[in-house]
Protein backbone atom coordinates (compact mmCIF):
# COMPACT_ATOMS: atom_id res chain seq x y z
CA UNK A 1 0.00 0.00 0.00
CA UNK A 2 0.98 3.65 -0.36
CA UNK A 3 2.23 5.64 1.92
CA UNK A 4 -1.10 7.30 2.04
CA UNK A 5 -2.86 4.25 2.94
CA UNK A 6 -2.73 4.94 6.20
CA UNK A 7 -4.78 8.17 6.41
CA UNK A 8 -7.54 6.68 4.53
CA UNK A 9 -8.61 3.74 6.82
CA UNK A 10 -11.22 5.32 8.96
CA UNK A 11 -12.82 6.41 5.58
CA UNK A 12 -11.83 4.22 2.97
CA UNK A 13 -13.50 4.19 -0.33
CA UNK A 14 -17.12 2.78 -0.60
CA UNK A 15 -16.85 1.03 2.14
CA UNK A 16 -17.83 3.44 4.67
CA UNK A 17 -21.31 4.11 3.09
CA UNK A 18 -21.80 0.29 3.15
CA UNK A 19 -20.68 -0.13 6.64
CA UNK A 20 -22.97 2.80 7.69
CA UNK A 21 -26.26 1.21 5.83
CA UNK A 22 -25.83 -1.27 7.85
CA UNK A 23 -25.20 -3.52 4.93
CA UNK A 24 -21.39 -5.18 5.05
CA UNK A 25 -20.02 -7.51 2.11
CA UNK A 26 -21.99 -10.69 2.63
CA UNK A 27 -19.33 -13.38 4.13
CA UNK A 28 -18.82 -15.22 0.15
CA UNK A 29 -18.77 -11.70 -1.52
CA UNK A 30 -15.78 -10.89 0.64
CA UNK A 31 -14.20 -14.06 -0.10
CA UNK A 32 -14.09 -13.23 -3.85
CA UNK A 33 -13.14 -9.94 -3.40
CA UNK A 34 -10.14 -10.56 -1.41
CA UNK A 35 -9.01 -13.14 -4.68
CA UNK A 36 -9.02 -10.36 -7.01
CA UNK A 37 -8.06 -7.55 -4.78
CA UNK A 38 -5.07 -10.06 -4.45
CA UNK A 39 -4.48 -10.37 -7.83
CA UNK A 40 -4.35 -6.67 -8.13
CA UNK A 41 -1.78 -5.97 -5.20
CA UNK A 42 0.67 -8.74 -6.11
CA UNK A 43 0.81 -7.30 -9.57
CA UNK A 44 1.30 -3.67 -8.20
CA UNK A 45 4.09 -4.74 -5.95
CA UNK A 46 5.47 -6.28 -9.25
CA UNK A 47 5.15 -3.24 -11.09
CA UNK A 48 6.60 -1.54 -8.76
CA UNK A 49 9.94 -3.49 -8.54
CA UNK A 50 10.67 -1.51 -12.09
CA UNK A 51 10.27 2.74 -10.33
CA UNK A 52 14.09 3.82 -11.26
CA UNK A 53 15.16 0.36 -12.83
CA UNK A 54 13.12 0.36 -16.35
CA UNK A 55 15.23 0.66 -19.16
CA UNK A 56 14.27 4.20 -20.15
CA UNK A 57 12.33 6.84 -18.35
CA UNK A 58 8.97 6.83 -20.37
CA UNK A 59 8.92 3.13 -19.05
CA UNK A 60 9.63 3.83 -15.59
CA UNK A 61 6.88 6.61 -15.22
CA UNK A 62 4.24 4.18 -17.61
CA UNK A 63 5.11 1.29 -15.38
CA UNK A 64 4.30 3.09 -12.17
CA UNK A 65 1.09 4.87 -13.17
CA UNK A 66 -0.03 1.15 -14.08
CA UNK A 67 1.20 -0.15 -10.87
CA UNK A 68 -0.80 2.99 -9.34
CA UNK A 69 -3.91 1.80 -11.04
CA UNK A 70 -3.57 -1.48 -9.94
CA UNK A 71 -3.09 -0.74 -6.18
CA UNK A 72 -6.26 1.97 -6.61
CA UNK A 73 -8.05 -2.03 -7.88
CA UNK A 74 -6.73 -3.80 -4.73
CA UNK A 75 -7.61 -0.85 -2.35
CA UNK A 76 -11.13 -1.01 -3.31
CA UNK A 77 -11.40 -4.78 -3.17
CA UNK A 78 -9.61 -5.29 -0.05
CA UNK A 79 -11.25 -2.70 1.53
CA UNK A 80 -14.73 -3.98 0.58
CA UNK A 81 -13.67 -7.61 1.54
CA UNK A 82 -12.39 -6.17 5.04
CA UNK A 83 -16.45 -4.69 5.57
CA UNK A 84 -17.17 -8.20 6.33
CA UNK A 85 -14.72 -8.75 9.20
CA UNK A 86 -13.87 -5.52 10.35
CA UNK A 87 -10.30 -5.43 8.91
CA UNK A 88 -9.00 -2.64 7.10
CA UNK A 89 -7.05 -2.54 3.63
CA UNK A 90 -4.32 -2.52 5.38
CA UNK A 91 -5.06 -5.46 7.67
CA UNK A 92 -5.44 -7.32 4.99
CA UNK A 93 -2.27 -6.18 3.14
CA UNK A 94 -0.29 -6.58 5.85
CA UNK A 95 -0.63 -9.04 7.86
CA UNK A 96 -2.11 -12.02 6.20
CA UNK A 97 0.74 -15.28 5.32
CA UNK A 98 1.62 -16.22 1.99
CA UNK A 99 -0.60 -19.31 2.47
CA UNK A 100 -3.60 -16.57 2.97
CA UNK A 101 -2.76 -14.98 -0.34
CA UNK A 102 -5.17 -15.98 -3.22
CA UNK A 103 -3.89 -14.65 -5.95
CA UNK A 104 -3.03 -16.52 -8.88
CA UNK A 105 0.88 -17.26 -9.64
CA UNK A 106 1.00 -15.23 -12.63
CA UNK A 107 1.00 -11.94 -10.80
CA UNK A 108 3.45 -13.05 -8.38
CA UNK A 109 5.91 -13.98 -11.13
CA UNK A 110 9.53 -12.11 -11.14
CA UNK A 111 9.26 -9.04 -13.78
CA UNK A 112 12.81 -10.54 -15.52
CA UNK A 113 13.64 -8.80 -18.32
CA UNK A 114 11.73 -6.04 -19.65
CA UNK A 115 9.87 -8.58 -22.70
CA UNK A 116 9.17 -10.95 -19.18
CA UNK A 117 7.37 -7.98 -17.49
CA UNK A 118 5.66 -6.82 -21.14
CA UNK A 119 4.48 -10.60 -21.52
CA UNK A 120 2.94 -10.72 -18.16
CA UNK A 121 0.94 -7.28 -18.25
CA UNK A 122 0.06 -8.34 -21.67
CA UNK A 123 -1.51 -11.27 -20.33
CA UNK A 124 -2.68 -9.65 -17.39
CA UNK A 125 -4.55 -7.06 -19.30
CA UNK A 126 -6.26 -9.09 -21.50
CA UNK A 127 -7.86 -11.05 -18.63
CA UNK A 128 -8.80 -8.22 -16.48
CA UNK A 129 -10.19 -6.62 -19.54
CA UNK A 130 -12.69 -8.88 -20.21
CA UNK A 131 -13.11 -9.99 -16.70
CA UNK A 132 -13.79 -5.95 -14.97
CA UNK A 133 -16.27 -5.58 -18.27
CA UNK A 134 -18.41 -8.65 -17.44
CA UNK A 135 -18.14 -8.05 -13.47
CA UNK A 136 -19.20 -4.59 -14.02
CA UNK A 137 -22.85 -5.91 -14.75
CA UNK A 138 -22.73 -7.88 -11.53
CA UNK A 139 -25.47 -7.98 -9.12
CA UNK A 140 -23.01 -6.93 -6.46
CA UNK A 141 -23.43 -2.62 -6.74
CA UNK A 142 -19.73 -2.42 -5.15
CA UNK A 143 -18.06 -4.99 -7.05
CA UNK A 144 -19.46 -3.20 -10.28
CA UNK A 145 -18.46 0.25 -9.35
CA UNK A 146 -14.97 -0.89 -8.87
CA UNK A 147 -14.98 -3.20 -11.93
CA UNK A 148 -16.43 -0.71 -14.31
CA UNK A 149 -14.00 2.13 -13.12
CA UNK A 150 -10.87 -0.47 -13.46
CA UNK A 151 -11.99 -1.94 -16.46
CA UNK A 152 -11.50 1.78 -18.18
CA UNK A 153 -8.24 2.28 -16.82
CA UNK A 154 -6.99 -1.93 -17.69
CA UNK A 155 -8.12 -0.63 -21.28
CA UNK A 156 -5.30 2.41 -21.49
CA UNK A 157 -2.99 -0.74 -19.84
CA UNK A 158 -3.50 -3.35 -22.31
CA UNK A 159 -2.76 -0.83 -25.37
CA UNK A 160 0.82 -0.10 -23.62
CA UNK A 161 2.03 -3.47 -23.41
CA UNK A 162 0.18 -4.47 -27.15
CA UNK A 163 2.15 -1.75 -28.55
CA UNK A 164 5.44 -3.06 -26.64
CA UNK A 165 4.87 -6.87 -27.73
CA UNK A 166 4.50 -5.34 -31.27
CA UNK A 167 7.65 -3.09 -31.12
CA UNK A 168 9.63 -5.82 -29.68
CA UNK A 169 8.10 -8.60 -31.80
CA UNK A 170 8.81 -7.13 -35.17
CA UNK A 171 11.70 -5.23 -34.23
CA UNK A 172 15.73 -6.51 -34.12
CA UNK A 173 16.21 -10.19 -33.98
CA UNK A 174 17.14 -9.62 -30.47
CA UNK A 175 14.19 -7.71 -29.41
CA UNK A 176 12.03 -10.28 -31.24
CA UNK A 177 14.04 -13.25 -29.44
CA UNK A 178 13.86 -11.58 -26.20
CA UNK A 179 9.95 -11.35 -26.93
CA UNK A 180 9.32 -14.79 -27.72
CA UNK A 181 11.56 -16.21 -24.62
CA UNK A 182 8.91 -13.50 -22.09
CA UNK A 183 5.13 -15.61 -23.43
CA UNK A 184 7.13 -18.68 -22.76
CA UNK A 185 8.02 -17.34 -19.33
CA UNK A 186 5.14 -16.70 -18.17
CA UNK A 187 2.60 -18.74 -20.32
CA UNK A 188 2.79 -22.01 -18.06
CA UNK A 189 0.61 -19.68 -15.48
CA UNK A 190 -2.22 -18.43 -18.16
CA UNK A 191 -3.80 -21.68 -17.98
CA UNK A 192 -4.85 -20.71 -14.47
CA UNK A 193 -5.96 -18.18 -15.12
CA UNK A 194 -9.01 -19.30 -16.52
CA UNK A 195 -9.55 -22.18 -14.59
CA UNK A 196 -12.14 -22.35 -11.68
CA UNK A 197 -12.20 -20.16 -8.58
CA UNK A 198 -13.87 -21.67 -5.81
CA UNK A 199 -14.61 -18.37 -4.36
CA UNK A 200 -16.83 -17.41 -7.18
CA UNK A 201 -18.67 -20.52 -6.82
CA UNK A 202 -22.35 -20.07 -5.51
CA UNK A 203 -21.91 -16.44 -6.17
CA UNK A 204 -23.86 -16.67 -9.95
CA UNK A 205 -24.69 -13.17 -11.78
CA UNK A 206 -22.44 -11.79 -8.50
CA UNK A 207 -19.07 -12.85 -9.02
CA UNK A 208 -17.66 -14.15 -12.96
CA UNK A 209 -16.64 -17.52 -13.85
CA UNK A 210 -13.40 -17.39 -15.03
CA UNK A 211 -14.27 -20.32 -17.46
CA UNK A 212 -15.84 -17.66 -19.17
CA UNK A 213 -13.03 -15.81 -20.09
CA UNK A 214 -11.18 -18.55 -22.06
CA UNK A 215 -13.04 -17.62 -25.35
CA UNK A 216 -12.09 -14.16 -25.57
CA UNK A 217 -8.91 -14.44 -24.50
CA UNK A 218 -8.19 -17.36 -27.07
CA UNK A 219 -9.83 -14.70 -30.07
CA UNK A 220 -7.50 -11.79 -28.84
CA UNK A 221 -3.75 -13.07 -27.79
CA UNK A 222 -3.12 -15.91 -30.21
CA UNK A 223 -4.13 -13.06 -32.95
CA UNK A 224 -1.50 -10.09 -31.22
CA UNK A 225 0.94 -12.84 -30.87
CA UNK A 226 0.65 -13.41 -34.38
CA UNK A 227 0.50 -9.89 -35.39
CA UNK A 228 3.88 -9.14 -33.62
CA UNK A 229 5.53 -12.20 -35.41
CA UNK A 230 5.95 -14.31 -32.34
CA UNK A 231 4.59 -17.76 -31.94
CA UNK A 232 2.42 -19.18 -29.35
CA UNK A 233 4.41 -20.87 -26.88
CA UNK A 234 4.07 -24.49 -26.50
CA UNK A 235 5.02 -24.13 -22.64
CA UNK A 236 3.58 -26.91 -20.82
CA UNK A 237 1.30 -25.38 -17.68
CA UNK A 238 2.68 -24.87 -14.28
CA UNK A 239 0.69 -26.52 -11.53
CA UNK A 240 -1.82 -23.75 -10.09
CA UNK A 241 -3.14 -23.38 -7.09
CA UNK A 242 -2.69 -19.86 -6.04
CA UNK A 243 -6.52 -19.05 -5.13
CA UNK A 244 -6.00 -22.23 -2.94
CA UNK A 245 -2.68 -20.45 -1.39
CA UNK A 246 -0.12 -22.25 -3.48
CA UNK A 247 2.56 -20.12 -4.73
CA UNK A 248 5.79 -20.62 -6.43
CA UNK A 249 8.82 -19.65 -4.88
CA UNK A 250 9.33 -16.03 -5.26
CA UNK A 251 6.12 -15.11 -3.66
CA UNK A 252 7.66 -15.11 -0.47
CA UNK A 253 10.50 -12.70 -1.09
CA UNK A 254 7.84 -10.27 -2.67
CA UNK A 255 5.38 -10.55 0.73
CA UNK A 256 8.89 -9.88 2.78
CA UNK A 257 9.44 -6.50 1.11
CA UNK A 258 5.72 -5.75 1.05
CA UNK A 259 4.94 -6.32 4.45
CA UNK A 260 8.17 -5.81 6.13
CA UNK A 261 7.32 -2.06 7.50
CA UNK A 262 3.88 -2.27 8.04
CA UNK A 263 5.02 -5.46 10.54
CA UNK A 264 7.84 -3.95 12.08
CA UNK A 265 6.11 -0.60 13.06
CA UNK A 266 2.72 -2.30 13.93
CA UNK A 267 0.40 0.70 13.35
CA UNK A 268 2.95 3.29 12.94
CA UNK A 269 1.20 6.47 10.76
CA UNK A 270 3.54 8.62 8.69
CA UNK B 1 -33.67 14.36 -20.60
CA UNK B 2 -30.66 14.26 -18.18
CA UNK B 3 -27.72 16.56 -20.22
CA UNK B 4 -24.10 15.33 -19.84
CA UNK B 5 -23.70 18.77 -18.09
CA UNK B 6 -26.03 17.90 -15.34
CA UNK B 7 -24.37 14.35 -14.77
CA UNK B 8 -20.67 16.47 -14.73
CA UNK B 9 -21.90 18.79 -12.29
CA UNK B 10 -25.26 17.96 -10.38
CA UNK B 11 -25.16 21.51 -8.37
CA UNK B 12 -27.94 21.44 -6.07
CA UNK B 13 -30.51 23.90 -6.48
CA UNK B 14 -29.97 25.94 -3.04
CA UNK B 15 -30.72 26.07 1.04
CA UNK B 16 -27.42 24.92 2.90
CA UNK B 17 -26.43 22.30 0.17
CA UNK B 18 -25.49 24.89 -1.98
CA UNK B 19 -23.83 27.22 0.08
CA UNK B 20 -21.65 23.85 0.99
CA UNK B 21 -21.30 23.73 -2.66
CA UNK B 22 -19.75 27.06 -3.03
CA UNK B 23 -17.60 26.40 -0.74
CA UNK B 24 -16.57 22.99 -1.57
CA UNK B 25 -16.40 24.16 -5.51
CA UNK B 26 -13.41 26.45 -4.36
CA UNK B 27 -11.24 23.12 -3.28
CA UNK B 28 -8.20 22.67 -6.27
CA UNK B 29 -6.94 19.55 -7.58
CA UNK B 30 -3.47 19.54 -5.83
CA UNK B 31 -1.65 18.20 -8.64
CA UNK B 32 -3.15 20.36 -11.38
CA UNK B 33 -3.93 23.36 -9.09
CA UNK B 34 -5.84 25.71 -12.10
CA UNK B 35 -8.54 23.47 -11.80
CA UNK B 36 -10.89 23.49 -9.33
CA UNK B 37 -12.76 19.75 -7.80
CA UNK B 38 -16.05 21.45 -9.54
CA UNK B 39 -13.89 21.75 -12.66
CA UNK B 40 -12.90 18.69 -12.91
CA UNK B 41 -16.29 16.67 -12.34
CA UNK B 42 -14.54 15.17 -9.22
CA UNK B 43 -17.37 17.53 -6.93
CA UNK B 44 -20.57 14.99 -7.05
CA UNK B 45 -23.33 15.71 -4.08
CA UNK B 46 -24.00 17.96 -0.92
CA UNK B 47 -26.22 16.29 1.34
CA UNK B 48 -27.75 16.56 4.49
CA UNK B 49 -27.76 14.22 7.55
CA UNK B 50 -28.68 14.15 11.37
CA UNK B 51 -24.87 14.09 11.77
CA UNK B 52 -24.31 16.71 9.60
CA UNK B 53 -22.95 17.51 6.13
CA UNK B 54 -21.72 15.03 3.73
CA UNK B 55 -20.11 16.19 0.51
CA UNK B 56 -19.55 13.31 -2.11
CA UNK B 57 -16.49 13.59 -4.32
CA UNK B 58 -15.53 10.63 -7.19
CA UNK B 59 -11.79 9.60 -7.72
CA UNK B 60 -10.42 10.22 -11.31
CA UNK B 61 -8.24 6.92 -11.06
CA UNK B 62 -9.00 4.47 -9.02
CA UNK B 63 -5.25 4.75 -7.58
CA UNK B 64 -5.36 8.75 -7.64
CA UNK B 65 -3.55 9.98 -4.47
CA UNK B 66 -4.67 13.41 -4.66
CA UNK B 67 -7.79 11.98 -3.33
CA UNK B 68 -6.95 12.13 0.26
CA UNK B 69 -5.70 15.84 0.10
CA UNK B 70 -8.73 16.49 -1.41
CA UNK B 71 -10.58 15.49 0.92
CA UNK B 72 -8.79 17.01 3.57
CA UNK B 73 -9.24 20.39 1.57
CA UNK B 74 -12.72 20.15 1.56
CA UNK B 75 -13.45 19.49 5.35
CA UNK B 76 -11.19 22.47 6.10
CA UNK B 77 -12.83 24.40 3.74
CA UNK B 78 -16.07 23.73 4.77
CA UNK B 79 -15.70 23.65 8.74
CA UNK B 80 -13.64 27.08 8.21
CA UNK B 81 -17.11 28.80 6.04
CA UNK B 82 -19.14 27.80 9.34
CA UNK B 83 -21.15 24.68 7.91
CA UNK B 84 -18.96 21.89 9.88
CA UNK B 85 -18.83 19.26 10.94
CA UNK B 86 -18.65 17.67 7.76
CA UNK B 87 -18.04 14.27 6.49
CA UNK B 88 -16.51 13.53 2.57
CA UNK B 89 -17.54 10.11 1.06
CA UNK B 90 -15.87 8.39 -1.94
CA UNK B 91 -18.20 7.24 -4.42
CA UNK B 92 -16.89 5.21 -7.60
CA UNK B 93 -19.72 5.17 -9.33
CA UNK B 94 -20.37 6.66 -11.90
CA UNK B 95 -17.33 6.52 -13.06
CA UNK B 96 -15.34 9.38 -13.61
CA UNK B 97 -14.76 10.44 -17.29
CA UNK B 98 -12.96 13.63 -18.83
CA UNK B 99 -16.51 14.21 -20.67
CA UNK B 100 -17.40 15.82 -17.43
CA UNK B 101 -14.76 18.90 -17.10
CA UNK B 102 -16.08 22.07 -17.91
CA UNK B 103 -15.02 24.76 -20.53
CA UNK B 104 -13.64 27.12 -18.10
CA UNK B 105 -11.67 24.26 -16.97
CA UNK B 106 -10.41 23.57 -19.97
CA UNK B 107 -9.62 26.76 -20.64
CA UNK B 108 -7.51 27.30 -17.89
CA UNK B 109 -6.02 23.93 -18.22
CA UNK B 110 -4.82 25.56 -21.69
CA UNK B 111 -3.36 27.99 -19.91
CA UNK B 112 -1.58 26.45 -17.87
CA UNK B 113 0.42 24.78 -21.00
CA UNK B 114 -1.50 21.31 -20.55
CA UNK B 115 -3.64 20.12 -23.46
CA UNK B 116 -6.76 20.00 -22.60
CA UNK B 117 -8.72 16.43 -22.87
CA UNK B 118 -10.50 15.34 -26.68
CA UNK B 119 -13.53 13.35 -26.66
CA UNK B 120 -13.45 9.84 -25.45
CA UNK B 121 -11.96 7.07 -27.57
CA UNK B 122 -15.01 5.05 -27.98
CA UNK B 123 -14.78 1.54 -28.51
CA UNK B 124 -14.29 -0.12 -32.16
CA UNK B 125 -12.33 -2.25 -34.72
CA UNK B 126 -9.80 0.74 -35.04
CA UNK B 127 -9.00 3.33 -32.67
CA UNK B 128 -8.09 6.54 -33.94
CA UNK B 129 -7.41 9.83 -31.27
CA UNK B 130 -7.52 13.23 -32.70
CA UNK B 131 -4.74 15.88 -33.13
CA UNK B 132 -3.16 17.39 -29.66
CA UNK B 133 -2.96 20.82 -30.32
CA UNK B 134 0.16 22.01 -28.57
CA UNK B 135 -0.88 24.38 -25.88
CA UNK B 136 2.20 26.28 -26.16
CA UNK B 137 1.77 27.54 -30.13
CA UNK B 138 -1.54 25.86 -31.26
CA UNK B 139 0.26 23.65 -33.70
CA UNK B 140 -1.54 20.43 -34.11
CA UNK B 141 1.77 18.82 -35.21
CA UNK B 142 2.42 16.82 -31.57
CA UNK B 143 3.12 13.64 -31.49
CA UNK B 144 3.11 11.61 -28.01
CA UNK B 145 6.23 11.17 -26.52
CA UNK B 146 5.41 8.15 -23.07
CA UNK B 147 1.84 7.17 -23.09
CA UNK B 148 2.12 7.96 -19.33
CA UNK B 149 2.99 11.01 -17.29
CA UNK B 150 3.33 12.98 -14.08
CA UNK B 151 0.35 11.89 -13.02
CA UNK B 152 -2.19 9.33 -13.65
CA UNK B 153 -4.44 11.53 -15.65
CA UNK B 154 -1.66 12.92 -17.66
CA UNK B 155 0.24 11.49 -20.76
CA UNK B 156 3.48 13.56 -22.49
CA UNK B 157 3.63 14.72 -25.67
CA UNK B 158 6.23 17.11 -27.57
CA UNK B 159 5.04 19.59 -30.67
CA UNK B 160 7.02 19.25 -33.64
CA UNK B 161 6.83 22.60 -34.57
CA UNK B 162 8.16 24.67 -31.31
CA UNK B 163 9.60 21.86 -30.10
CA UNK B 164 8.44 21.77 -26.79
CA UNK B 165 7.30 18.77 -24.42
CA UNK B 166 4.04 19.61 -22.70
CA UNK B 167 1.05 17.51 -20.72
CA UNK B 168 -1.75 16.15 -22.10
CA UNK B 169 -4.67 15.53 -19.97
CA UNK B 170 -5.77 12.33 -21.19
CA UNK B 171 -9.27 11.62 -22.62
CA UNK B 172 -10.76 9.06 -20.31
Amino acid sequence: MSHTANRTISTAITAERIAEAGAVAPEAVANYALALGDDALVLAQRLGEWIAHAPELEEDVALGNIALDQLGHARNFLTYAGSAWGKTEDDLAYCRGESEFRNRQLFEQPNGDFAVTIARQFIASVYFDSLYRKLATSADPTLAAIAAKAAKEVDYHLDHSVQWLLRLGLGTEVSRERMQRGLDTVWPFVGELFSADPHAEGLEGIAVDPRTLQEHFDSVAPRLIANAGLTMPNTPAARGGGREGHHSESMGLLLAEMQVLARAHPGAQW
Amino acid sequence: MVTLEQVARPRPSGGVELSVWEVAATVVDPEVPVLTIEDLGVLRSVYVTDEGIVVQITPTYSGCPAVDAIRDDIATAVTAAGHGPVRVEVVLAPAWTTDWMSESGRTKLEAYGIAAPGPRRTDGVISLDLGVRCPNCGSLHTRESSHFGSTSCKALYVCQRCQEPFDYFKAH
